[in-house]
């Protein structure tokens, strides 16, 4: 079915999709969602909490974009405001106190562009993250299972292994938004999203991330448990090893990538 | 903007005054007729800041590379070096402020906008490292549109790449201080522009992730006055001070000397 990488961008935004909100309900057992940044807010647009994965628990963390439109208003159609950034952030410290593995979900367009997003510092919560995340002392692992929508997905990317779904996409910018700066028409995206290289083989050719999940010929049921055993093989080959050779592995992977003569 | 190389008066985009690149030059690149704070390029910065002669640069011969493929960005990097006369949108190097030896780097809004690509990326997470070997403080000047799309996930990888550099470096007990110019926005705001202990802008920078036309195209609201400015930025409390040229360099002397002075007698 999906053959073209634009093919993909739209599998990946459809409204029928299994996002961050789906995989919680599916994946985790006895979750406990937990809320609030302690700061400002409480950000819809990311739900997280506590649970089990296999009978190990686990903290999670998903962008949800909502169902009804009522739903997707209130969390912004699953685009991150600061304060969903700094929960995030807030429960991967709570996790690495208690050697909880962490598993986030990326399915969102991007951090939230608003004013009152700018006014209370979208910048500095993802970058902050980005900082955070690269020495937390508990195995991350994050799952990208729609859109991966630039630095607002990448605030919840810093994983020792990042798993995407077959038809999930991962993008520096949105072919839209590409080929508007690109061609000065957005409705060239089929080409910009082909020219930015965003699927998930392209990605596992380039060694950004370490697993695909299967989906074309499959139902729901059979990718949703396929991911929970690759989840929870990771998490028990990340247990193995100690906590400086976990953060050793996970910066020098991350410093590993880059291309230049 | 304007041209340094080929003509020798510059044109101020605020008020359009025609000013002789000396005295522009002399006047630290504030227009003298409207006092707008006009763009330099990194070696301008660098040599606004650094003690005469003590620059070093370090990764100069990094060079980017097409590996995507992307339509047309072999071109456009050859022509933003031929344009810029630099190698890359960010120098980088050693030097000395006030005979304080540090690491520094100035990004450079003439190479493709200050675009973070896999080059920027390496120079930048190479001087943290070196930096954090040395136990030398590290200063740096932001201006940048964001990651650079020609490089897909490369470029937006770059983000975490530095910023665990960035942790790295302090981690090891040492001072970075960022100076924000204009414009510091998307995924360099989004990574070290945030990260310094000390955050300095320059007055009226413009500083923010998300670009104003998405931002008014998402919600259908009119941005206030100055939003994303540094005046902005300085009263949301996303940055420590809002610092002049003229003291600019003093100003970064002082904070360099008080983090490596044990009690003043
Ligand atoms: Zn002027």
């Amino acid at each position: 079915m999906e053959n073209t990488a634009y093919d993909r961008v739209t599998a990946a935004r459809s409204s029928q999709r299994a996002l961050g909100g789906y995989y919680v309900k599916n994946l985790i057992d006895d979750f406990i969602e937990l809320h609030g940044d302690r700061r400002f807010g409480d950000d819809a647009a990311i739900v997280s909490g506590i649970g089990y994965l296999d009978n190990q628990p686990v903290t999670v963390i998903a962008m949800e974009r909502g169902d009804t439109l009522e739903d997707r208003m209130k969390r912004h159609f699953g685009c991150p405001t600061p304060e969903g950034y700094r929960k995030a952030l807030r429960l991967m410290k709570e996790a690495e106190k208690f050697g909880r593995p962490v598993v986030c979900f990326i399915g969102s367009s991007g951090a939230y562009p608003g004013i009152d997003a700018e006014e209370r510092g979208q910048g500095e919560a993802i970058a902050e993250n980005l900082y955070e995340m690269m020495t937390l002392k508990t195995p991350i692992i994050s799952v990208v299972v729609g859109e991966g929508g630039s630095g607002g997905a990448l605030a919840l990317g810093v994983g020792d292994t990042v798993i995407m779904m077959e038809n999930a996409v991962y993008s520096v910018i949105s072919p839209e938004g590409c080929a508007s700066i690109l061609w000065k028409d957005s409705a060239n995206a089929p080409e910009a999203a082909e020219a930015l290289k965003l699927t998930s083989q392209d990605l596992y050719d380039f060694k950004v991330i370490e697993r695909v999940i299967e989906e074309n010929g499959k139902s729901q049921e059979e990718i949703t448990a396929d991911l929970k055993q690759a989840i929870s093989e990771v998490i028990s080959q990340k247990q193995k090893l100690s906590i400086e050779e976990l953060l050793a592995e996970r910066y020098d992977k991350f410093r590993k990538i880059g291309v230049y003569k | 903007m304007f041209n340094l190389f080929k003509k020798k008066t510059v044109t101020c985009k605020k008020c359009s005054a025609e000013v002789s690149e000396k005295s522009l030059k002399d006047n630290l690149y504030i227009c003298p007729e409207c006092n707008a704070y006009l763009r330099m390029g990194a070696y301008e910065r660098l040599d606004m800041v650094c003690d005469k002669g003590t620059f070093c640069e370090t990764d100069g011969d990094l060079t980017s590379l097409n590996h995507i493929s992307f339509p047309g960005y072999d071109d456009k990097l050859a022509d933003a070096a031929e344009k810029s006369g630099i190698s890359e949108a960010v120098i980088c190097g050693t030097a000395e402020i006030d005979s304080m030896p540090c690491a520094v780097f100035a990004m450079d809004s003439n190479f493709m906008m200050g675009s973070m690509g896999s080059v920027v990326g390496e120079r930048l997470t190479r001087l943290f490292e070196l930096a954090a070997e040395q136990g030398l403080p590290v200063v740096g000047f932001t201006t940048s549109g964001g990651a650079r799309m020609q490089e897909g996930i490369f470029s937006l990888m770059q983000m975490a790449k530095v910023s665990g550099a960035v942790k790295k470096h302090s981690d090891a007990g040492n001072l970075y201080v960022t100076v924000l110019t204009d414009p510091t926005t998307g995924g360099v705001t989004a990574s070290f522009a945030m990260l310094g202990d000390i955050i300095i802008a320059e007055p009226n920078a413009l500083v923010g992730f998300a670009g104003a036309r998405v931002i008014e195209q998402t919600t259908g609201k009119a941005l206030p006055a100055g939003f994303q400015r540094a005046e902005f930025i300085l009263e949301h409390g996303f940055a420590d001070a809002i610092v002049e040229r003229p003291v600019l360099k003093s100003t970064l002397a002082n904070i360099l000397k008080i983090h490596t002075c044990k009690a003043r007698r």
